[in-house]
């Protein structure tokens, strides 16, 4: 069993709106290893998208503890923030979130513009993560000149392209037909049982989730079952 | 390291209707704006575009111009036995006693009246101004009832062409010659002789003494003796000097183009702002998404105010480039602008000059508008919550 990277205890998320209290997530507790590939499922509303922000650094837990790879992200302030999500996390969304105006070299290349790379060795970078994607030849097309499974391809470019431990997805299929979904998938699990990333994905689809390691199920935010698969 | 620029610019292109309507709203200010200024600029460059610097100009002590100040004979034979006044190869020290008065003149194209000022000159006062020269007829004969008018003031006013008269006081003046000042204070002037026109306006007095001292030395000599005789009353100082001072008739233009661009860069400004936030609430979730992939707050407002600034500085580039066009039209056309002089209450005449320094000062302009009307859209794109942000469609 590899170590950890990530070490969840207690974690609470309590959504105030005036007077009513919504908590989306209730004291979970969980660790993650490293390399695995984590579905995360549930209902709507269970709280995975939640976790999935909590762990990613896009949201902060009301109580508990959240460590990636030994750093306890909450002590982090907004700078901090985004510096280490910048290090440490690939993202990959539903939508794709790629940038209209910019072709897909430019738009993969934008979390490296954050590091001290120079132009050359962020092109090296660039082109090694479009080239792992499948998309070596598309550097130059935006993203309305692409179908939306290779936009997602150069999401997931994107989000590898800086060497995070951690990469999350938030149903990265979501939008996509079942031959362009299948190959995003064993995209995500190529990087995790090849390239040694810890993979966390969100998902309400049961056929992307026999594509992971691992399954936590959540219900009305609290872990229901956490399931290796074999 | 901030976002690229191609990124703001490329956003700049793909809104190009509101991009369009900010540039041109931006344009128009930036045009006025530097439209009034370069009216300012053509007079002061009219003021210091007149006189010699050996020249030295003697008015009445506590007299800020030629046309308030009085120099009785007595005053001037002083002068002009002065020792460091220089002499010309006859032998005849270099001084010109003058008379300025305003005369008012019907304007071409039935344009009502407009005051215009006549010099009464002498010989030595015309040997004094060496970038006055004749271009058409002749110079005027002393006791003719004659006179010599600008080019400028010829093509503006009724009756100052060869053979044309010009009325003076009780008297008609012929008009017998056109002179060019090349751009000097002297191109909005009639000239007759010195002493015919004391007759004609019945004045015991001249208005001012212009005179050449033999060296530099001497003109400091001359400076420092008048303002050291309290009996003569007279002060002295650089021509040169004297009509850079005399650039309050570019007051009001610099006041209306201050008024002015403050008021319209205000509606600029929220034009600017308008264009910007209509951006960011397109692009909520590319803030986002930037935020996520670890861009800081102030790499967003960084990168807003940038995009407003360029499609300001569009507007700042097209406005520069409406007022240089219509600066070379109006030049070559050879129109010029006539506005008061409230020193002397006689019509100065113009040309209004877009010099690169007020290019500098429009961009500028157009830069300020950029910034302060993509500030508050740029705070409100970095303070998105960012996972609200993501959502957004």
């Amino acid at each position: 069993m590899e170590a950890p990277i990530v070490v969840i205890r207690d974690l609470s998320k309590i959504y105030r709106q005036g007077e009513v209290q919504v908590t989306a997530l209730n004291r979970v507790s969980l660790q993650i290893s490293a390399g695995e590939f984590v579905v995360l499922m549930g209902p709507s509303g269970s709280g995975k998208s939640t976790l999935l922000h909590i762990i990613a650094g896009i949201d902060r837990a009301s109580s508990g503890e959240v460590r990636v790879q030994g750093i306890n992200v909450a002590n982090l302030d907004e700078s901090q923030l985004a510096d280490w999500r910048n290090q440490n996390v690939g993202f990959v969304f539903q939508s794709f979130n790629l940038i209209p105006v910019l072709t897909a070299h430019e738009n993969v290349e934008l979390p490296l513009l954050l590091t001290a790379l120079g132009r050359r060795e962020r092109r090296q970078q660039v082109d090694l993560a479009l080239n792992l994607v499948g998309l070596g030849d598309r550097g130059h097309h935006r993203p309305d000149q692409m179908s939306g499974g290779q936009q997602q391809r150069v999401a997931i470019a994107r989000a590898l392209v800086t060497d995070p431990a951690l990469i999350v997805a938030d149903e990265p299929t979501g939008n996509l037909d079942a031959r362009s979904a299948h190959d995003v998938l064993g995209i995500l699990q190529s990087l995790s049982r090849d390239a040694g990333k810890t993979v966390l994905m969100v998902t309400h689809d049961p056929k992307a989730a026999v594509f992971g390691t691992r399954e936590l199920h959540l219900e009305k935010g609290e872990l229901a079952r956490d399931l290796v698969q074999e | 390291m901030a976002l690229p620029l191609r990124y703001n610019f490329r956003n700049v292109v793909v809104r190009w209707r509101t991009t369009l309507f900010t540039v041109l709203g931006v344009a128009a200010v930036v045009a006025v704006f530097v439209l009034l200024r370069a009216l300012a600029r053509g007079i002061e460059s009219t003021s210091g575009n007149t006189g010699d610097p050996r020249n030295i100009l003697v008015v009445r002590k506590g007299s800020q111009a030629e046309s308030g100040s009085l120099v009785t004979r007595t005053q001037f034979r002083t002068l002009q036995y002065f020792d460091e006044i220089a002499r010309n190869e006859r032998g005849e020290a270099v001084v010109s006693a003058e008379l300025v008065m305003i005369v008012s003149a019907p304007r071409r194209g039935g344009a009502g009246e407009a005051n215009t000022l006549l010099r009464g000159v002498t010989p030595r006062g015309m040997e004094l101004r060496p970038q006055v020269t004749l271009v058409e007829g002749r110079w005027f004969q002393p006791g003719h009832r004659e006179v010599v008018v600008s080019r400028r003031l010829s093509g503006r006013f009724e009756g100052f062409e060869i053979g044309g008269t010009l009325k003076a006081g009780p008297d008609h003046l012929k008009v017998v010659g056109i002179f060019d000042g090349q751009g000097s204070a002297f191109d909005s002037e009639a000239w007759m002789d010195a002493d015919e026109a004391r007759s004609i306006f019945d004045r015991e007095q001249y208005s001012s003494v212009l005179l050449r001292p033999r060296d530099s030395a001497a003109a400091q000599a001359i400076i420092l003796r008048l303002e050291q005789d309290k009996r003569l009353g007279l002060r002295g100082e650089s021509e040169t000097l004297y009509y850079s001072k005399q650039t309050m008739t570019a007051a009001p233009f610099r006041i209306l183009g201050g008024i002015l661009g403050v008021a319209m860069s205000v509606g600029a400004v929220f034009a600017a702002m308008n264009t910007m936030y209509a951006s960011v609430a397109a692009r909520t979730r590319e803030v986002g998404t930037l935020r996520v992939l670890g861009f800081s707050q102030s790499s967003v407002v960084m990168s807003f105010m940038m995009e407003g600034t360029l499609v300001a500085l569009m507007g700042g580039i097209v406005g520069c480039g409406l007022a240089l066009a219509l600066s070379v039209y109006v030049q070559a056309r050879g129109v010029y602008f006539g506005t008061m002089d409230f020193q002397s209450f006689a019509e100065t005449l113009f040309q209004f000059r877009v010099t690169p320094d007020l290019v500098g000062l429009g961009l500028l302009f157009s830069i300020g508008i950029g910034l302060v009307g993509s500030l508050l859209p740029a705070l409100r794109a970095s303070r998105l919550p960012v996972i609200a942000a993501l959502k957004s469609v």
